[in-house]
């Protein structure tokens, strides 16, 4: 039953970030912990059982050039900001992707939104729908190496 | 080298400050509701992280370092839902993205598979 071991894994972590003996906070521990199982409960019915993410080290130098690209588009939109002719020219276009697994497919979403100056506004079976400020924003998510980087995690 | 962090979270914190005011300034600068997402961004995704990190550096190593590293984790998790929702909610509710005619014929493509 991977319920009890989430409920275990989550009282675990909230005693580690509490560290409280008080009887009230700890069934505020135990109230919010429920409540975050049954959660996860609720959301497994939509997708249709749990899947088991693989974080291997293929992740973390994922996230650490992602991490980059974040600051590299910050420091644009920044100066894009502070430009008194305000030069943006926003777009609201198709995107389309091949990425398969669901994982995949939340990771690419979400990791171009947490891009400033991309913004997922839909996902679909075969495309997102993107919002740039900038068509260069757009042109350079179909040069598609977010994506290649994404699917060559194989997760 | 105690002084070395002073300095180098001092930086930090000024970037991370000046950047929350940029975020605020594009937010009132930009022309429409999808591009203020953007500039929102930077707040969430660069100024709040450089703050953390300005903090981080002052502290002892201790478990509330790891919690303040914890929130930053959340924040850059949670961060792209919380902006795709109001993107969603905002297209629900009839708001039409804000989109410029300069690249013409290519602009009512996107439109209309929607």
């Amino acid at each position: 039953m991977h319920y009890l071991r989430i409920l275990l894994f989550l009282a675990a972590f909230w005693w580690f970030l509490s560290g409280y003996l008080l009887a009230l906070i700890l069934a505020l521990g135990t109230l919010s912990v429920l409540l975050v199982t049954w959660f996860v409960h609720r959301m497994d019915r939509v997708e249709g059982g749990y899947q088991r993410l693989r974080v291997g080290l293929g992740l973390f130098r994922y996230l650490g050039w992602l991490m980059w690209q974040v600051v590299l588009s910050n420091i644009a939109l920044v100066r894009c900001i502070w430009d008194p002719a305000l030069p943006i020219r926003p777009v609201w276009k198709r995107l389309d992707t091949r990425v398969a697994t669901p994982f995949e497919k939340a990771l690419y979403a979400n990791s171009i939104t947490l891009t400033p100056g991309t913004l997922t506004t839909d996902v679909k079976d075969d495309h997102f729908m993107i919002h740039c400020l900038d068509p260069a924003g757009l042109q350079e998510l179909k040069g598609g190496e977010m994506e290649q980087r994404i699917r060559s995690l194989g997760i | 080298m105690s002084l070395v962090f002073e300095w180098l979270s001092a930086l930090f914190l000024f970037a991370g400050g000046v950047l929350c005011i940029t975020g605020g300034v594009g937010i009132l600068r930009m022309p429409d509701f999808f591009a203020r997402v953007h500039a929102a961004g930077v707040t969430e995704t660069l100024a709040a992280p450089l703050l953390l990190i300005g903090l981080m550096l002052q502290m002892e190593w201790s478990m509330d370092l790891v919690k303040v590293l914890m929130i930053l984790v959340f924040i850059l998790a949670t961060n792209p839902t919380a902006s795709h929702a109001m993107a969603k909610a905002a297209l629900h509710g009839g708001q039409k993205p804000l989109v410029s005619d300069s690249d013409g014929a290519q602009t009512g493509g996107a439109s209309s598979n929607n």
